[in-house]
């Protein structure tokens, strides 16, 4: 029944501050969204019959919100700094197309994986090139977040961190557009979050190279090849 | 006019019959509006009783006049009998008695009599469209005149959203290519006084702060008055605790409006508008619109007219029809997404079929000691 076997080895892919730092992200993002929808558009309490003074619900909804960002703007620095320390899947460099066998990776992402018009082994340890590139977006947009949001933050708070951002409103025009635009930010992580998560899927189902449970232990599966070739370029192999 | 410039408004008080009292509690009131700790009222009242009124020369460019109304409407008599008429308001086409050839003649003599110490009070914007055809006055573009005049200020106040931002007239498609005075002057102090109109206490203030310190007020990074448009009208708004509480109003005419909720959910702009409405108040701290039961409009913001819907909280977005938020555009995208992995996931059955029983028939097979991970 079985023509071959074929040998998986293991890659110690996502090292543990990236894995903190994307479960600790995820968990910002859905916080940051629902409570900045409902900053947005909030759900109306109650009809008459309570005193204002008896509530701080809305209060609540803010600070959490408020709250999360400092921790999704923390944890992003640290992952920018693991950039530069951590190992070769992780490294900065990786986020932005340069070489091209970063364009020649796109290419085939767009013809095998996303197009399915061509078949062609383009199985990648780390990200793909694709990936990467809208992980870079993501960072963009994160940034984007951060500075609107803390922007409007600014304007309410005299901490010397939010006075920062003092510049931005000015810098924008308004608090009206920053708003629009903080918003438009969320629609964002909530698109990408839609294709993020059926790509893990995808990915998982198509490659089975673990990529669904590497978020949680790091580790990755590769054929032979794969792994003898990486470990020819980099002499070193993944940390651990 | 030019025998009244040698007089100190202090002076020019007592000829009007205000007695020492009255002047005293025009000056603290003043001093509490330009912010200063009641041991700077004294310098306030040495001021007045030193200081030689400026010459002031007041521009009325595109505008409606509703600054100069506002302005006029101050809710201390003082402001009005002694700052508007008797300020050396050497030009100003609403209040002048001058007409004609005379206003002209006195605005220039003016000028040049007190060149580089004249403050200039600019109302209205700028419309540089079509050589300036839109706004001309005494035979010169509203342009060319602004220019003329401001080359010699001490300095400059931008009265209003018009001057400060362009306002109505600056609205999408800005057909006079209205513009806000400090893309036209650069190279003096100017302070801009948004509001459509400015609250007129705050107009006097600011005069009051110029004649007492000398100084032009501190400025916040979009060169308004800290000390005025330093707190967002919803940090002050008397229905905040509405706000933090959750409770707010859905439509006008709902139980929450008549227990006079918080406005932020029919569109209120007070937490994006940076201005005193809510604790100068108006027409001598009667009301002002959200105690009237209405959500600000943001009329002291910029491009506040091109940020409507006024009764939604989201501006419509940019490019598509009117009340289409970002939500509406966002939602749109969500669902296109799962609709196209939908797609693709059925695709995937299909064309990467062999691929995945290549994988299947590939695997290895299991071992009673090895676990699978």
């Amino acid at each position: 029944m079985r023509k071959k076997e074929i040998a998986l080895f293991r890659v110690y892919v996502w090292e543990r501050p990236v894995r903190i730092y994307h479960w600790l992200n995820a968990l910002c993002i859905v916080v940051l969204c629902i409570t900045g929808y409902l900053i947005g558009n909030p759900i109306v309490l109650q009809h008459g019959g309570n005193d204002a003074s008896m509530l701080y619900f809305f209060g609540w909804i803010r600070f959490i919100h408020f709250a999360a960002a400092y921790v999704f703007l923390i944890n992003f620095i640290v992952r920018i700094y693991w950039g530069f320390v951590g190992n070769q899947y992780s490294d900065w460099k990786n986020y932005f197309p340069y070489s091209k066998k970063h364009f020649q990776n796109m290419w085939d992402v767009l013809m095998v994986d996303i197009l399915m018009i061509k078949k062609k082994d383009i199985e990648t340890a780390g990200h793909n090139a694709v990936a990467n590139f809208t992980y870079f977006l993501t960072f963009l947009a994160f940034l984007l977040s951060v500075v609107t949001g803390f922007g409007m933050y600014s304007a309410m708070s005299d901490n010397w961190f939010s006075s920062l951002f003092h510049w931005v409103i000015p810098f924008f025009g308004g608090d009206l557009i920053l708003r629009m635009i903080h918003h438009v930010t969320m629609w964002f992580f909530v698109v990408f979050t839609i294709f993020h998560v059926y790509l893990v899927f995808y990915h998982d189902y198509v490659d089975g190279s673990g990529v669904l449970s590497s978020m949680a232990g790091g580790w990755k599966f590769v054929t032979k090849d794969k792994f003898l070739r990486k470990n020819q370029k980099k002499p070193e192999p993944a940390k651990k | 006019m030019a025998d009244h410039k040698q007089l100190t408004l202090w002076e020019e008080m007592q000829n009007k019959g205000y007695s020492r009292r009255d002047f005293l509690k025009f000056c603290a009131w003043m001093g509490a509006f330009i912010g200063v700790e009641s041991t700077g009222v004294a310098s306030v009242v040495r001021a007045m009783e030193t200081k030689k009124r400026p010459a002031v020369i007041w521009l009325h460019l595109q505008e409606c006049t509703c600054c100069s109304e506002s302005f006029i409407r101050s809710s201390h008599p003082i402001v009005a009998d002694i700052i508007l008429d008797n300020i050396s308001l050497d030009y100003t086409e609403t209040l002048q008695a001058a007409a004609g050839h005379q206003a002209e003649a006195a605005m220039k003599k003016s000028m040049k009599d007190n060149w580089g110490e004249y403050i200039l009070l600019v109302e209205g914007s700028v419309p540089t469209g079509d050589d300036g055809v839109y706004c001309c006055i005494g035979g010169q573009t509203a342009e060319a005149r602004l220019k003329e005049a401001a080359e010699g200020a001490k300095a400059v106040i931008a009265w209003g959203n018009c001057a400060s931002n362009g306002c109505v007239q600056a609205a999408n498609p800005n057909p006079t290519t209205a513009t806000p005075i400090h893309k036209i002057i650069s190279g003096k102090p100017l302070i801009k006084v948004p509001g459509c109109p400015p609250i007129g206490e705050v107009m006097a203030g600011i005069i009051v702060h110029i004649l007492a310190f000398g100084t032009i007020p501190q400025l916040d990074g979009q060169g308004r008055p800290m000390a005025f448009y330093g707190r967002r009208v919803h940090d002050t708004c008397y229905r905040r605790p509405n706000y933090d509480a959750g409770l707010f109003v859905e439509e006008f005419d709902d139980e929450n409006a008549k227990k006079g909720y918080c406005l932020y959910k029919v569109g209120c702009r007070g937490p994006v508008t940076y201005n005193a409405c809510a604790v100068t108040k108006w027409n001598g701290g009667t009301s002002f619109p959200i105690q009237a039961g209405h959500g600000c409009l943001g009329c002291s913001e910029a491009n506040f007219w091109d940020h409507g819907p006024f009764y939604q909280h989201l501006a419509s977005f940019p490019g598509f029809g009117i009340e289409t938020t970002a939500d509406t555009i966002g939602l749109g995208l969500g669902v296109g997404a799962a609709v196209g992995i939908a797609a693709h996931a059925v695709i995937t059955n299909i064309r990467k079929k062999d691929e995945i029983n290549e994988h299947i028939e590939t695997s290895a097979v299991p071992d009673r000691d090895q676990e699978g991970d």
